[in-house]
């Protein structure tokens, strides 16, 4: 094989985020309308590899995904060890804002899967008008706790390994190995108590059931993708999202799981590519 | 039954796996595998099934259980289970499973577990578990 170069650029970010200086890692490539992903909870930006080399997707867009602080390659702030890291809604929407705003980001468009799809509905609620489009992967309102979260971060079992066996199945049995495995490393790569402190806005914190019908989709039109094998947030959950937001777009996906972006690249931009030209085309 | 035959080969299909056999290389446990009406005690030690020992018992001994109906192991015994039987998790966010006991073994060896029990699928595959050896490993061997 041939030495190659992706077409991403990492750089570190530095910003104030809620007042703590903030070292963020950002990448992006491609050129045109901004498109900033969010990753899901405790793994990070390469989730995202599928979407940033493929060239059908960078022509047009700008596709910008950063690493939420203490994950990937973005450090816990000055002081970290004092601190139990939760991830909560208001933090989770000003880390968004702060990054798009240090970049000067114009009407961004927003993808963002699991965590990332709860905070866009919760952005397509509270900020509509600061965003071009809203894309919610795997975007539920609300998750109920099947298992105790405890188990994911204590001394006697390893983190690595029991974060990303909890989430090993809700990658779909059909999609590729080699994209299962890379997708299960990014967990087991994961800081200690990070993915549960991500889960206490997934399952705890940020409950939005009762704000659904304030999405205004003639603000910010929404658009929600979900993979047929995720357990964590159900199709059932996506659709009933769906059927409360007048004018939102959804559409199940077969054979993906929660995931979709990391699991099966190939698969899911098949889905995506046709609302990435709807949204160019509205954009004129 | 079917399920007779494929419980009867769990040790078989597991201790011929040698990515599962490291995974497990700390792990000694006895878990309750319940299937409807039917159980079997699982006996494991560094990683090797030694015994699955079928009900009734009297007076048995085990860390945790894994109960579910006859049809809901079934589903998960498919080649490709539909969604929400495709996976153990998947089956407890379900209520369709439960774990019970102490679940530390299991939690600490998830993949493990997850594993162990897809390798009942027709063809034996693990979804759940890669295949590893390691240079440590081989140098344990050595000594």
């Amino acid at each position: 094989m041939t030495a190659r170069f992706d077409p991403i650029v990492g750089r570190y970010l530095r910003l104030d985020i809620e007042g703590r200086a903030h070292r963020v890692y950002v990448e992006e490539a491609g050129q045109g309308i901004p498109l900033v992903c969010l990753h899901t909870a405790g793994a990070d930006t390469r989730q995202y590899r599928g979407l940033m080399n493929d060239p059908r997707i960078l022509a047009n867009f700008r596709v910008i995904a950063f690493d939420l602080p203490w994950h990937g390659k973005s450090s816990p702030p000055a002081g970290w060890q004092h601190e139990e890291y939760r991830l909560d809604s208001a933090s989770y929407v000003n880390n968004v804002l702060a990054v798009c705003d240090a970049l000067g980001l114009e009407k961004p468009v927003v993808i963002g899967c699991s965590i990332g799809g709860r905070i866009v509905l919760k952005l397509a609620i509270e900020h509509p008008t600061r965003f071009g489009a809203l894309i919610g992967l795997q975007a539920g309102a609300h998750v109920d706790p099947y298992y105790d979260l405890g188990w994911l971060n204590r001394p006697d079992v390893h983190g690595g390994e029991v974060c990303a066996a909890v989430v090993s199945g809700l990658v779909a049995p059909t999609s590729p190995d080699e994209h299962r495995w890379e997708t299960l490393w990014h967990y087991m790569q994961g800081g200690p108590g990070v993915f549960k402190g991500d889960l206490y806005f997934y399952k705890i914190d940020g409950d939005i059931r009762s704000q659904i019908e304030r999405i205004d989709t003639g603000a910010c039109p929404l658009y929600l993708l979900s993979g047929e094998y995720d357990y964590s947030c159900t199709p059932e959950e996506t659709l009933d999202v769906a059927s409360r937001v007048a004018g939102a777009e959804v559409e199940i996906m077969p054979g993906l799981g929660h995931f979709p972006m990391s699991e099966d690249p190939d698969r899911f931009i098949g889905h995506l590519l046709p609302i990435l030209e709807r949204i160019r085309g509205a954009r004129g | 039954m079917t399920t007779d035959i494929a419980i009867d080969r769990l040790g078989e299909v597991a201790n011929r796996n040698p990515g599962l056999l490291h995974r497990g290389r700390y792990l000694d446990t006895s878990f309750l595998l319940e299937v409807g009406a039917r159980s079997w005690i699982v006996r494991i030690h560094q990683g090797r099934v030694e015994a699955v020992v079928p009900g009734p018992f009297v007076m048995p001994r085990w860390d945790f259980a894994l109960r579910a109906s006859e049809h809901e192991w079934s589903m998960f015994w498919q080649e490709l289970p539909p969604p929400g039987h495709h996976d153990l998790m998947a089956m407890i966010k379900r209520r369709a499973l439960r774990l019970e006991g102490d679940v530390r073994p299991f939690m600490g060896n998830l993949f493990y577990f997850k594993a162990l029990l897809a390798s009942l699928r027709p063809s034996g595959r693990l979804d759940s578990v890669a295949p590893l050896v390691t240079v440590m490993d081989a140098v344990e061997a050595g000594r």
